[in-house]
């Protein structure tokens, strides 16, 4: 699925890198103990971004934050009033998560329910000291009290619009952010 | 496109060679819960499993019941002795019965092939099959496959060697159609009573002679002698079996290095397997149990994922 041709782009690809640089400063601002942060990324883009704010991170802070994959299939609770199963990717976080700070990354922030049940996941490996949540696109409309710890992008959006994350490396077009009235 | 459409699982021979790699995908990220601290996640709260065997089981049972109670599902067991059926109650109506009671998933075992997509036709829950007859049994060769896979890297290409009891066997016609489907060559090994060659027109090779194909094949999947299906001899002795087709420790150092020994249990030591080969660290008997779990998470998770029930 790609943006149709009526979909107004709202960030390129060097408006992205320049506020995930943003975002990585602002974690390495709040957390002096940058030894102790995991990036753990939601499956396909949260991962992308997680990525790229580790190297981020690195390059600033010269500390190689650790990077997981946390899938949130099974722990939804909406199974049987989705139309489409998504795939389930295999998880993958560090064995040991006392102490740990995990920073949860995801593409685009709207009702809580992906990060609520990313939450309940993470709580199956251990117990991280805290969690906190960083995504690209923050685009208004919870339905659960979450908020995210940082922004890349404010997006206010109306409840009938689409917004599209695109990546060259999880899907073959260049780095974008659009959105579009259904 | 959906990944997987399918409210129930019957056989293989329906799926896509697509819809099997799913599932395949989905069983991998499902293993990786059972090493987790707390190995349960809540997919499945509120939906109740029956585990319906009309014919006797443990390790397929018991399979299912954790795999339920991995996804948070509540379990009930109904086994021959404590149906109705032994009242005279027929299939349907007792599986009416159990979903009046808001049963969201019926595993299904049987004696009569075809039982399991009677079932699927007559009801909303989703029906899995567990062994229906001789017909199939649709999550052995899935966690087969799986098995081969995580071993082996991909099935397309390998050289498959099914031996034993292909006639009566559920599991050798479920392996048979899904190593197919991705890819695989089939060699079926055992007596000619007991590998009839029309099995030739499902698209694989047969021989009766074990020892032509143990240095070429890349997996040897031994099948149990099936004493209870067996109402005529098919083969004079358990000892001639054995010295025929039998996997003994001098036929096991003829297989390629590298050659998997799989089985899908109960094993008879000594008879289709030599007891130090079934031990050995080439054998994945215990890979497939372990496997096998995962495997029909995934076959839960994907197929209440379709059935009108939570609706």
């Amino acid at each position: 699925m790609s943006p149709s041709p009526t979909a107004i782009q709202v960030l390129d690809p060097q408006a992205i890198e320049r506020a995930l640089r943003r975002v990585a400063h602002e974690i390495i601002e709040r957390n002096p103990d940058l030894e102790k942060i995991v990036l753990a990324g939601i499956p396909s883009r949260g991962v992308e971004i997680a990525r790229r704010l580790c190297d981020t991170i690195n390059s600033i802070g010269k500390v190689r934050p650790e990077i997981g994959i946390v899938d949130v299939s099974m722990h939804r609770d909406d199974i049987g009033r989705r139309k489409n199963i998504s795939p389930v990717e295999v998880s993958h976080l560090p064995l040991n998560l006392e102490g740990a700070t995990l920073i949860l990354v995801d593409d685009v922030l709207f009702s809580g329910r992906t990060c609520r049940a990313a939450m309940d996941a993470i709580m199956s490996f251990g117990r991280p000291s805290r969690i906190q949540l960083a995504v690209l696109v923050d685009r208004g409309h919870r339905e659960l009290p979450i908020r995210a710890d940082y922004i890349a992008k404010n997006l206010p959006t109306s409840l009938n619009q689409r917004v599209y994350v695109r990546f060259q490396n999880t899907d073959g077009t260049p780095d974008s952010v659009w959105v579009e009235k259904e | 496109m959906s990944l997987w459409p399918h409210k129930d699982l019957i056989g293989i021979q329906e799926l896509e060679a697509s819809e099997i790699n799913t599932l395949l995908d989905t069983a991998a990220a499902f293993k990786q819960v059972g090493t987790r601290e707390i190995k349960k996640v809540p997919a499945l709260r509120g939906k109740t499993l029956v585990n319906f065997f009309v014919e006797p089981s443990t390790r397929t049972r018991t399979s299912f019941e954790l795999a339920a109670y991995r996804l948070s599902a509540d379990v009930i067991n109904i086994s021959t002795s404590t149906s109705s059926l032994t009242k005279g109650e027929t299939l349907k109506d007792t599986a009416k019965n159990l979903e009046a009671l808001h049963a969201d998933i019926i595993v299904l075992r049987h004696s009569s092939a075809g039982a399991a997509k009677f079932l699927a036709e007559r009801l909303e829950a989703s029906v899995i099959n567990a062994g229906d007859g001789s017909h199939e049994h649709p999550t052995q060769a899935l966690l087969d496959a799986f098995t081969i896979r995580e071993n082996l890297g991909a099935i397309a290409g390998l050289h498959i060697a099914i031996i034993g009891d292909i006639l009566f066997s559920r599991v050798a016609r479920s392996n048979i159609h899904l190593l197919l489907k991705l890819g695989a060559r089939i060699t079926l090994v055992g007596p000619s009573t007991l590998v009839p060659h029309y099995f030739k027109q499902m698209g694989c090779e047969i021989t009766h002679d074990i020892d032509s194909i143990l240095g070429e094949v890349d997996v040897v999947n031994l099948l149990r002698i099936q004493h209870e299906r067996q109402r005529q001899e098919y083969f004079p002795s358990l000892g001639e079996y054995t010295s025929f087709f039998g996997l003994t420790k001098k036929r096991a150092e003829k297989l390629k290095p590298g050659c998997l020994i799989m089985h899908p249990g109960p094993i008879n030591r000594g008879v289709e397997i030599d007891s130090d080969v079934a031990d050995s660290d080439r054998s994945v008997i215990l890979d497939q149990v372990t496997n096998g779990l995962a495997t029909r998470m995934a076959v839960l998770y994907l197929c209440a994922g379709r059935s009108k029930t939570g609706e």
